[in-house]
């Protein structure tokens, strides 16, 4: 009696692999290299922000004391490091997203060969990456009178003597935003633009038959609505790419940390206690702080845009 | 008043999204859009300017922004260099073309498979699986370096060839466009395919690669842009000379650490900023149409 339980159990175990192993068979090239590369590389960060790890000795259990100490005692974090990344995060984070979905918007109201064409200069600079970019973006706010920026204002007459832009505190932050707007037109701008291509036209005549009379009524109630999917999409992307490009500000002004921490950003903490001061422990702490805030912003998104 | 808006409004209609031709109501996006689109366009018209300039004009006083006589000397110079230590630059340009090549193409097989398996396959995991992923659009791969590096060192992968292609295949974005794009295509047509008799494998090859090919297109661009852009890799995980890429050789140029001759080197990283944005402008040229339609599906729902 068991063993012919045992038997059908087998032969019903032998057939949902027959049916489901070739799923897993496909799969597994994939989830191989996303377990190695991702979720390893996570958990890992994950346990050694709870250990001293100084790469020549095993990491050494401490509890919570990386966090502790990054809350109460890493005066740089809390003064520079923290309030840079929110600024830098909050201006180009929303404000590429926003200004992504604008352009998006009146893209989408231009025939199909001039939209095309618009488009794929605004994309384009989203294909630089930062190291092609250093070399023009040194030369156009270079220090000296050769500078692009520094020339043409001597020339207006503006300033009396060149500015050194990327050395300089004040400037630095209001460049590297600036640099990463201009490269923010990315994936998620072309999937709201292809998003809001897809709105069936008969929504926007209903919706004035309805009585919506003015453009942004028409977008907070028509546009946006329709095209939710392609809005998540855009926003993790842009959250995604706001705490990534860290790496701007060590580009532009060639050193880390930055000229009196003005350009730090999380990012580049990180690189500067993993990988200048080996306490690997504690950077794998700043790192999952960091995974946490994209978490965080990208519930956000989601809460936002989220369809029932 | 609000009459006479609503009457306007309501002959835009005609015109609003997608529209057919010319109307005088696009008019005012044009003078919005134009102004900006050209200040976005100054960077790159800036790249190409430079990368012939002679070297008198790269240092000229006041600095001109379009180039004056052009010349192909920075391109030459380029190539003609050994760097520091006795690697050509032909080198370097090579290790990227292959690298990126080799990661494209393997890049496609792994997303794709499973995208299939993903999208059309039935399995008990299968929601699950493709929640993670979408979890994993918001990985930040800056964040676990370190990690990172610890993983390839104890894989034995410091100094070969597979540590610029392999991480670079772990890509979320990828799949879950694909997948997106794959639930498009109706069930019915590969349970007709199934009950004549038809393989996974000839599935996968005959119905699902064919008709996912804008996916595959936009795939291929996203890991072009991932590979050949890259200079890390070269920076954490190689110290050969002969196995960097050419975006790490620019590195070199650019930064005034390495001591290179810094006069001669602005020309020579005018032109290699050149080499390396312009494959990534003629991929995206080419392939535009597809990734616009995959992107219509990119939606997280």
């Amino acid at each position: 009696m068991i063993t012919r339980v045992e038997v059908r159990r087998e032969r019903a175990l032998r057939k949902s692999l027959a049916r489901e192993g070739s799923a897993y068979a496909f799969l597994s090239p994939y989830a191989l290299l996303f377990i190695v590369f991702i979720v390893v590389p996570v958990g890992m960060a994950a346990l050694l922000s709870f250990t001293y790890f100084d790469t020549i000795q095993r990491p050494r259990p401490i509890g919570l004391s990386n966090y502790i100490m990054l809350i109460t005692q890493d005066e740089v974090f809390m003064k520079y490091v923290l309030p840079n990344t929110i600024a830098f995060a909050v201006i180009t984070g929303p404000g590429g997203y926003i200004l992504s979905f604008l352009l998006a918007w009146m893209l989408a109201q231009l025939p199909r060969i001039p939209r095309t064409i618009l488009a794929l200069i605004l994309y384009s600079p989203s294909m630089t990456s930062g190291v092609t970019m250093a070399a023009v973006w040194q030369t156009l706010f270079s220090g000296d009178q050769n500078g692009y920026l520094n020339a043409f204002l001597l020339g207006m007459n503006l300033i009396q003597e060149p500015v050194q832009w990327l050395q300089s505190p004040r400037y630095l932050m209001p460049i590297m935003v600036i640099v990463t707007l201009w490269s923010s037109m990315g994936v998620g701008f072309l999937a709201m633009l292809a998003g809001m291509l897809e709105i069936n036209p008969e929504l926007y005549e209903a919706g004035s038959i309805d009585g919506i009379s003015s453009r942004w009524q028409e977008i907070l109630h028509i546009t946006i609505p329709s095209m939710k999917p392609q809005m998540l999409f855009g926003a993790v992307m842009s959250i995604v790419g706001s705490f990534q490009a860290g790496a701007i500000g060590v580009t532009l002004s060639g050193s880390n940390p930055t000229p009196q921490y003005a350009g730090q950003l999380i990012v580049n903490h990180i690189e500067d206690y993993g990988f200048l001061r080996y306490e690997m422990g504690y950077a794998a702490a700043v790192s999952v702080v960091l995974l946490l805030m994209v978490l965080f912003f990208s519930r956000l998104a989601n809460r936002m845009f989220h369809e029932e | 008043m609000a009459q006479r808006v609503r009457r306007r409004s309501y002959s835009l209609r005609n015109s609003m999204i997608n529209p057919a031709g010319y109307h005088p109501s696009q008019l005012k996006f044009y003078v919005i859009l134009l102004p900006l689109v050209l200040f976005m366009l100054l960077p790159i018209v800036f790249i190409i300017s430079n990368a012939f300039k002679p070297l008198a004009e790269l240092f000229a006083y006041p600095p001109r922004f379009f180039v004056v006589n052009p010349t192909l000397k920075n391109f030459v110079d380029l190539f003609a260099l050994m760097s520091t230590s006795d690697v050509p630059v032909s080198r370097y340009f090579f290790n990227s073309v292959a690298i990126t090549a080799v990661s494209v193409c393997a890049s496609i097989l792994v997303s794709t498979t499973a995208a299939y398996a993903l999208s059309k396959k039935r399995f008990r995991l299968k929601k699950a699986l493709f929640t993670i992923n979408t979890v994993a659009l918001m990985f930040v791969p800056v964040a676990v370096t370190i990690p990172r590096f610890l993983v390839i060192v104890r894989l034995g992968l410091i100094d070969t060839f597979a540590v610029h292609i392999l991480p670079a295949l772990a890509m979320p974005v990828g799949v879950f466009l694909m997948k997106q794009f794959a639930d498009g295509i109706p069930d019915e047509l590969i349970e007709a395919a199934q009950i004549d008799g038809a393989s996974d494998l000839a599935i996968y090859r005959r119905i699902i690669l064919p008709m996912i090919r804008p996916a595959i297109a936009t795939i291929a661009i996203l890991t072009f842009q991932a590979t050949w852009n890259n200079a890390e890799t070269s920076a954490l995980y190689i110290n050969h000379e002969s196995l960097k890429t050419f975006a790490f050789y620019l590195t070199t140029l650019t930064s005034t650490a390495s001591g290179a001759n810094v006069v001669a080197g602005q020309g020579m990283a005018a032109a290699a900023t050149l080499i390396m944005f312009m494959p990534n402008l003629l991929m995206f040229i080419l392939l535009q149409s597809q990734v616009m339609s995959t992107m219509s599906h990119s939606g997280i729902r």
